[in-house]
């Protein structure tokens, strides 16, 4: 569902640039809105939440989808957490639709994905880990590396039980926004995948901003 | 070869019956097969697979369905560990589709649509849900929630139309459905019988499972799984890899 947002970029109290490659990392807190904006087109943000306070407490992809009955994310989707409590709501969405099923880049299912001679090319996971070797504070390993959502990303599921990576259905300005309902930890990876035809083989940046 | 439920030789290692709303575990070793029989029909099976040598490595939805450009679990498919290795392989399969998509139960969701049923009141019919269920089994090898994962519902079928709505298919399994799954690797196996989440039966569903052990056949190069797809290829190459120096 395609819904406009009415928040103006020169009122956010946050704005920041994340290059293709690179993690993004921020609590943002309840009622605070966090929007992801495809600045160049067709880009994937593999994104993670989790409890600011807990982060034994994540965003959980089966039962967000589960409880909202229906397999896409878009305006008016409450992401759910592992603890059956909502932790964010999408409020506006110029994209319409976002993947949850298919999950992020690994330099182990780049090897099965694409060649076994992959593995040493530059993934999501990666980031990841990178992230929270480097924010020990926050008390996190790869056991926190959970299922995310693919801001941007189609993944089309079909009646008989296909599944397919279907071509990007953003665009350069596009974004999706959504609303903390809990402090939630924002773990984005903004994919470097090189391999994928859904970001026409070139990963560019996005824009992460807050308003308050 | 033991490939088929018919298979006339097929005499089990081990043979036993979990009752419905239970949870178990045990470690499969790779070269054996796990079979699973719906005793009753209506049965769900939630699975969680974890590598006991590192159980960092555990069972991965999205990889195994993008993998396989796949929605559904059947038989030809693998089941992928988040190294990029296979845990199991669906070497044999009666119904054609099991969910991997839709979770497990909790309590509030098993509260809500079942009631409560306390030990106390109801003893060994007590409400059990899968969340709860798998913490169970989960903390019997040092594991907690940040091992919990998207899980396997074997038995269970979750479809959806073109716009992304899912839906439970009710009557699904009948009794006697049979799922082989063939180890690749050493696989800590954690389950359930806790019923699906979605089932919208209004009595809490309570079905027991089979479970049987098997030596499996040794796998060879046109093996159906191996050679099912140019990723599943590669996930066994992966796995041979893992095993070179055993
Ligand atoms: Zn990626």
């Amino acid at each position: 569902m395609i819904k406009q947002s009415t928040l103006k970029p020169e009122n956010a109290a946050f704005r920041e640039t994340v290059p293709a490659g690179e993690y993004f990392l921020k609590v943002v807190k309840t009622g605070e809105t966090v929007r992801i904006l495809d600045l160049e087109g067709n880009q994937a943000a593999d994104t993670l939440f989790y409890n600011a306070h807990n982060p034994t407490e994540r965003y959980s992809a089966v039962d967000t989808i589960r409880e909202q009955g229906n397999v896409y994310l878009t305006a008016g989707s409450k992401l759910m957490s592992s603890e059956n409590n909502v932790m964010l709501e999408i409020t506006a969405d110029t994209c319409g639709r976002h993947d949850t099923l298919g999950g992020a880049c690994a330099a182990e299912s780049n090897t099965t994905r694409y060649a076994l001679e992959k593995k040493c090319m530059h993934a999501c996971r990666d980031s990841w880990l990178v992230a929270v070797t480097e924010h020990e504070e926050l008390g996190m390993t790869k056991r926190d590396i959970t299922h995310n959502i693919n801001f941007f990303m189609n993944v089309p599921v079909t009646a008989d039980g296909g599944l397919t990576f279907a071509d990007g259905i953003s665009d350069a300005g596009k974004y999706v926004e959504l609303e903390a309902k809990m402090d939630v930890l924002v773990m984005i990876s903004n994919c470097p995948q090189l391999n994928n035809p859904c970001n026409g083989w070139n990963p560019t940046p996005i824009e992460v901003l807050v308003w308050s | 070869m033991l490939q088929t439920a018919a298979s006339p030789y097929a005499t089990p290692l081990y043979d036993d019956l979990i009752p419905g709303g239970s949870h178990w575990s045990f470690i499969m070793r790779r070269g054996h097969v796990l079979r699973l029989i719906d005793e009753t029909g209506g049965a769900n099976v939630g699975m969680l697979m974890y590598n006991p040598e590192n159980p960092l490595e555990r069972y991965n939805m999205p990889d195994t369905l993008k993998n396989q450009h796949t929605f559904l679990l059947t038989k030809g498919h693998v089941l992928l560990s988040d190294m990029g290795r296979v845990f199991a392989s669906i070497i044999h399969d009666d119904l054609g589709w099991h969910d991997t998509v839709a979770g497990t139960c909790n309590a509030d969701l098993v509260e809500q649509r079942w009631g409560k049923k306390t030990y106390q009141e109801a003893h060994n019919h007590y409400h059990r849900n899968g969340f709860n269920s798998f913490l169970n089994e989960l903390a019997k090898y040092g594991l907690g929630k940040k091992d919990l994962t998207a899980n396997l519902n074997w038995f269970s079928k979750v479809k959806t139309d073109d716009d992304g709505n899912m839906t439970f298919a009710e009557g699904h399994s009948h009794a006697g459905a049979t799922v082989d799954l063939r180890f690749e690797m050493d696989t800590i196996v954690v389950l359930h019988t806790c019923p699906h989440p979605m089932n919208p039966a209004s009595e809490y569903p309570s079905h027991p499972l089979r479970y049987q052990l098997f030596k499996a056949a040794p796998v060879t190069d046109a093996d159906p799984c191996k050679i099912s797809s140019p990723e599943a290829t590669r996930a066994f190459a992966n796995t041979a890899l893992y095993h070179l120096m055993q």
